[in-house]
């Protein structure tokens, strides 16, 4: 016998099940009163810096139909490159932008639309900087295990190819699968495939 | 609420320890039959965390109403509650190092005493309570410390097999220090036959894991004559210390 390492097991997932606006998003989902606002519905106010921009989502099955029942999180950092959080000891982020948000996708187009603004850059583990990205996290009926992936940007062409984190994909045909696309005026489509030749490009992180 | 600590008082740094993949149940279960067509099929890419998953927002007490840990109340008519079996749920947040997660935020929601959802897509013929609407939530205390207040959910029947019924269950999403720890999962009841019978439980492989899910009924934390309490533990992922990791000049 050795001495035990006390270590615990994290609690197993399961999944958020079709019901999951009444939990995360009740005044979406018509159960208004009980939450003065659903958590994370606004990212930005008039003072929050950086360029504005619209990110518009859909989430997409084995047969290319969107899903009309998931919920997406993301988080990223300021326009500086800094998050607004505790661990984050390069400085401080901007006090007006939260950096993190909660959708749920629309129950007739599957479509989810963040309001936020465009993240700086910030440091991989040696130093590098990644490209801005914004970290993605999806639960839906179905899925057993929140799924983590990144978006980054289309026409941040330079940065995307010196990221880190991009350089890590063996398989080159699948990087576009992370990188949403400037429709212009500051609207980025970012599709999300959960299976199929596009799938997205899943993390374990 | 403050973040991890190091013993110097400084916010946490460290990655999370990886994800045990083997005990979570796998994406493609198609037992649970949704699955089949919303599992991702090609490998994860595998990466230690970098700033991006090491941080995360934090929630104020201060975002919290009266009533946010009341499901017996929070929805009902003043001076109404809901119907049902009265029941406190409580229990700690931690992480894989047994270390309690202070801040951590917890939703939860449920069903009805009768199993029913408040929910446009939900169809079963069990009535709506007007005094329940099933969601609350709450932050954990300084050590990580958590209570709520609610009815005991009934079972429900879902469109999976021609005859598959849902355990009482209580669904929590939990959100700790660092974007990679959040989870969602589902709490059940200590004694309750369905557990074992269910499609979704049993997507999870381990049955030692999936006993970690099942809230034990505590007499001692009971109220007499009001409530009874069940406990409820939720693991997160654990954090490397960052003590001795190489770390660049503004990293
Ligand atoms: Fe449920």
């Amino acid at each position: 016998m050795v001495q035990s390492l006390n270590r615990l097991k994290e609690s197993p997932s399961q999944t958020a099940g079709p019901y999951v606006h009444i939990g995360l998003t009740p005044n979406f989902c018509g159960i208004p009163g009980v939450f003065e606002e659903d958590l994370g519905a606004r990212m930005v106010n008039d003072k929050t810096k950086g360029e504005r921009i619209t990110v518009r989502t859909r989430v997409f099955d084995g047969t290319g139909t969107p899903l009309k029942d998931a919920l997406i999180e993301i988080w990223q950092a300021d326009s500086d490159g800094l998050y607004n959080s505790p661990s984050e000891l390069r400085g401080q982020a901007d006090p007006n932008f939260t950096g993190w948000g909660r959708k749920p996708t629309d129950m007739v187009s599957g479509e989810c639309v963040f309001e936020t603004i465009k993240p700086g850059r910030a440091p991989f583990k040696d130093g590098r900087m990644m490209a801005p990205h914004i970290s993605f996290w999806i639960v839906a009926r179905g899925i057993n295990l929140g799924l983590q992936t990144r978006m980054y940007f289309s026409d941040e062409e330079a940065a995307n190819a010196e990221d880190p984190v991009l350089a890590r994909i063996e398989h080159r045909l699948r990087v576009p699968t992370l990188i949403a696309e400037h429709k212009g005026g500051g609207v980025y489509e970012f599709d999300i495939h959960l299976q199929g030749d596009r799938e997205t490009v899943f993390f374990d992180i | 609420m403050p973040a991890d600590k190091t013993p110097n008082g400084n916010p946490e740094t460290g990655a999370f320890f990886q994800r045990d993949r083997l005990w979570h149940p796998p994406a493609f279960t198609p037992t649970y039959k949704t699955s089949v067509l919303r599992s991702p099929q090609k490998a994860l890419l595998s990466l230690d965390n970098t700033i991006s998953e090491i941080t995360g927002p934090v929630f104020g007490h201060d975002m919290l109403g009266e009533l946010d840990n009341d499901l017996i109340h929070n929805f009902a008519k003043p001076g109404e509650s809901a119907i049902g079996e009265r029941i406190i749920v409580y229990g700690r947040v931690l992480d894989e190092r047994g270390k309690g997660v202070p801040g951590a935020l917890l939703e939860f929601w449920q069903a009805n005493a009768g199993g029913r959802y408040r929910h446009k897509k939900e169809g079963y013929i069990a009535a709506l309570d007007p005094n329940f609407g099933g969601c609350g939530r709450t932050i954990a205390d300084e050590d990580g410390n958590y209570a709520f207040r609610t009815i005991k959910p009934g079972p429900y029947p879902w469109p999976n097999g021609v005859n598959d019924w849902r355990p009482a269950h209580i669904h929590f999403s939990v959100f700790g220090h660092g974007f990679a720890q959040r989870l969602i999962t589902q709490m059940y009841f200590e004694g309750d036959p369905l557990i074992w019978l269910c499609p979704i439980v049993r997507t999870i492989p381990d049955r030692a894991a999936i006993e970690t899910l099942i809230a034990a009924l505590d007499m001692q934390a009971t109220i007499p004559m009001d409530a009874r309490a069940y406990k409820f533990d939720i693991v997160l992922r654990g954090r490397r210390s960052s003590l001795f990791e190489n770390r660049l000049e503004g990293n």
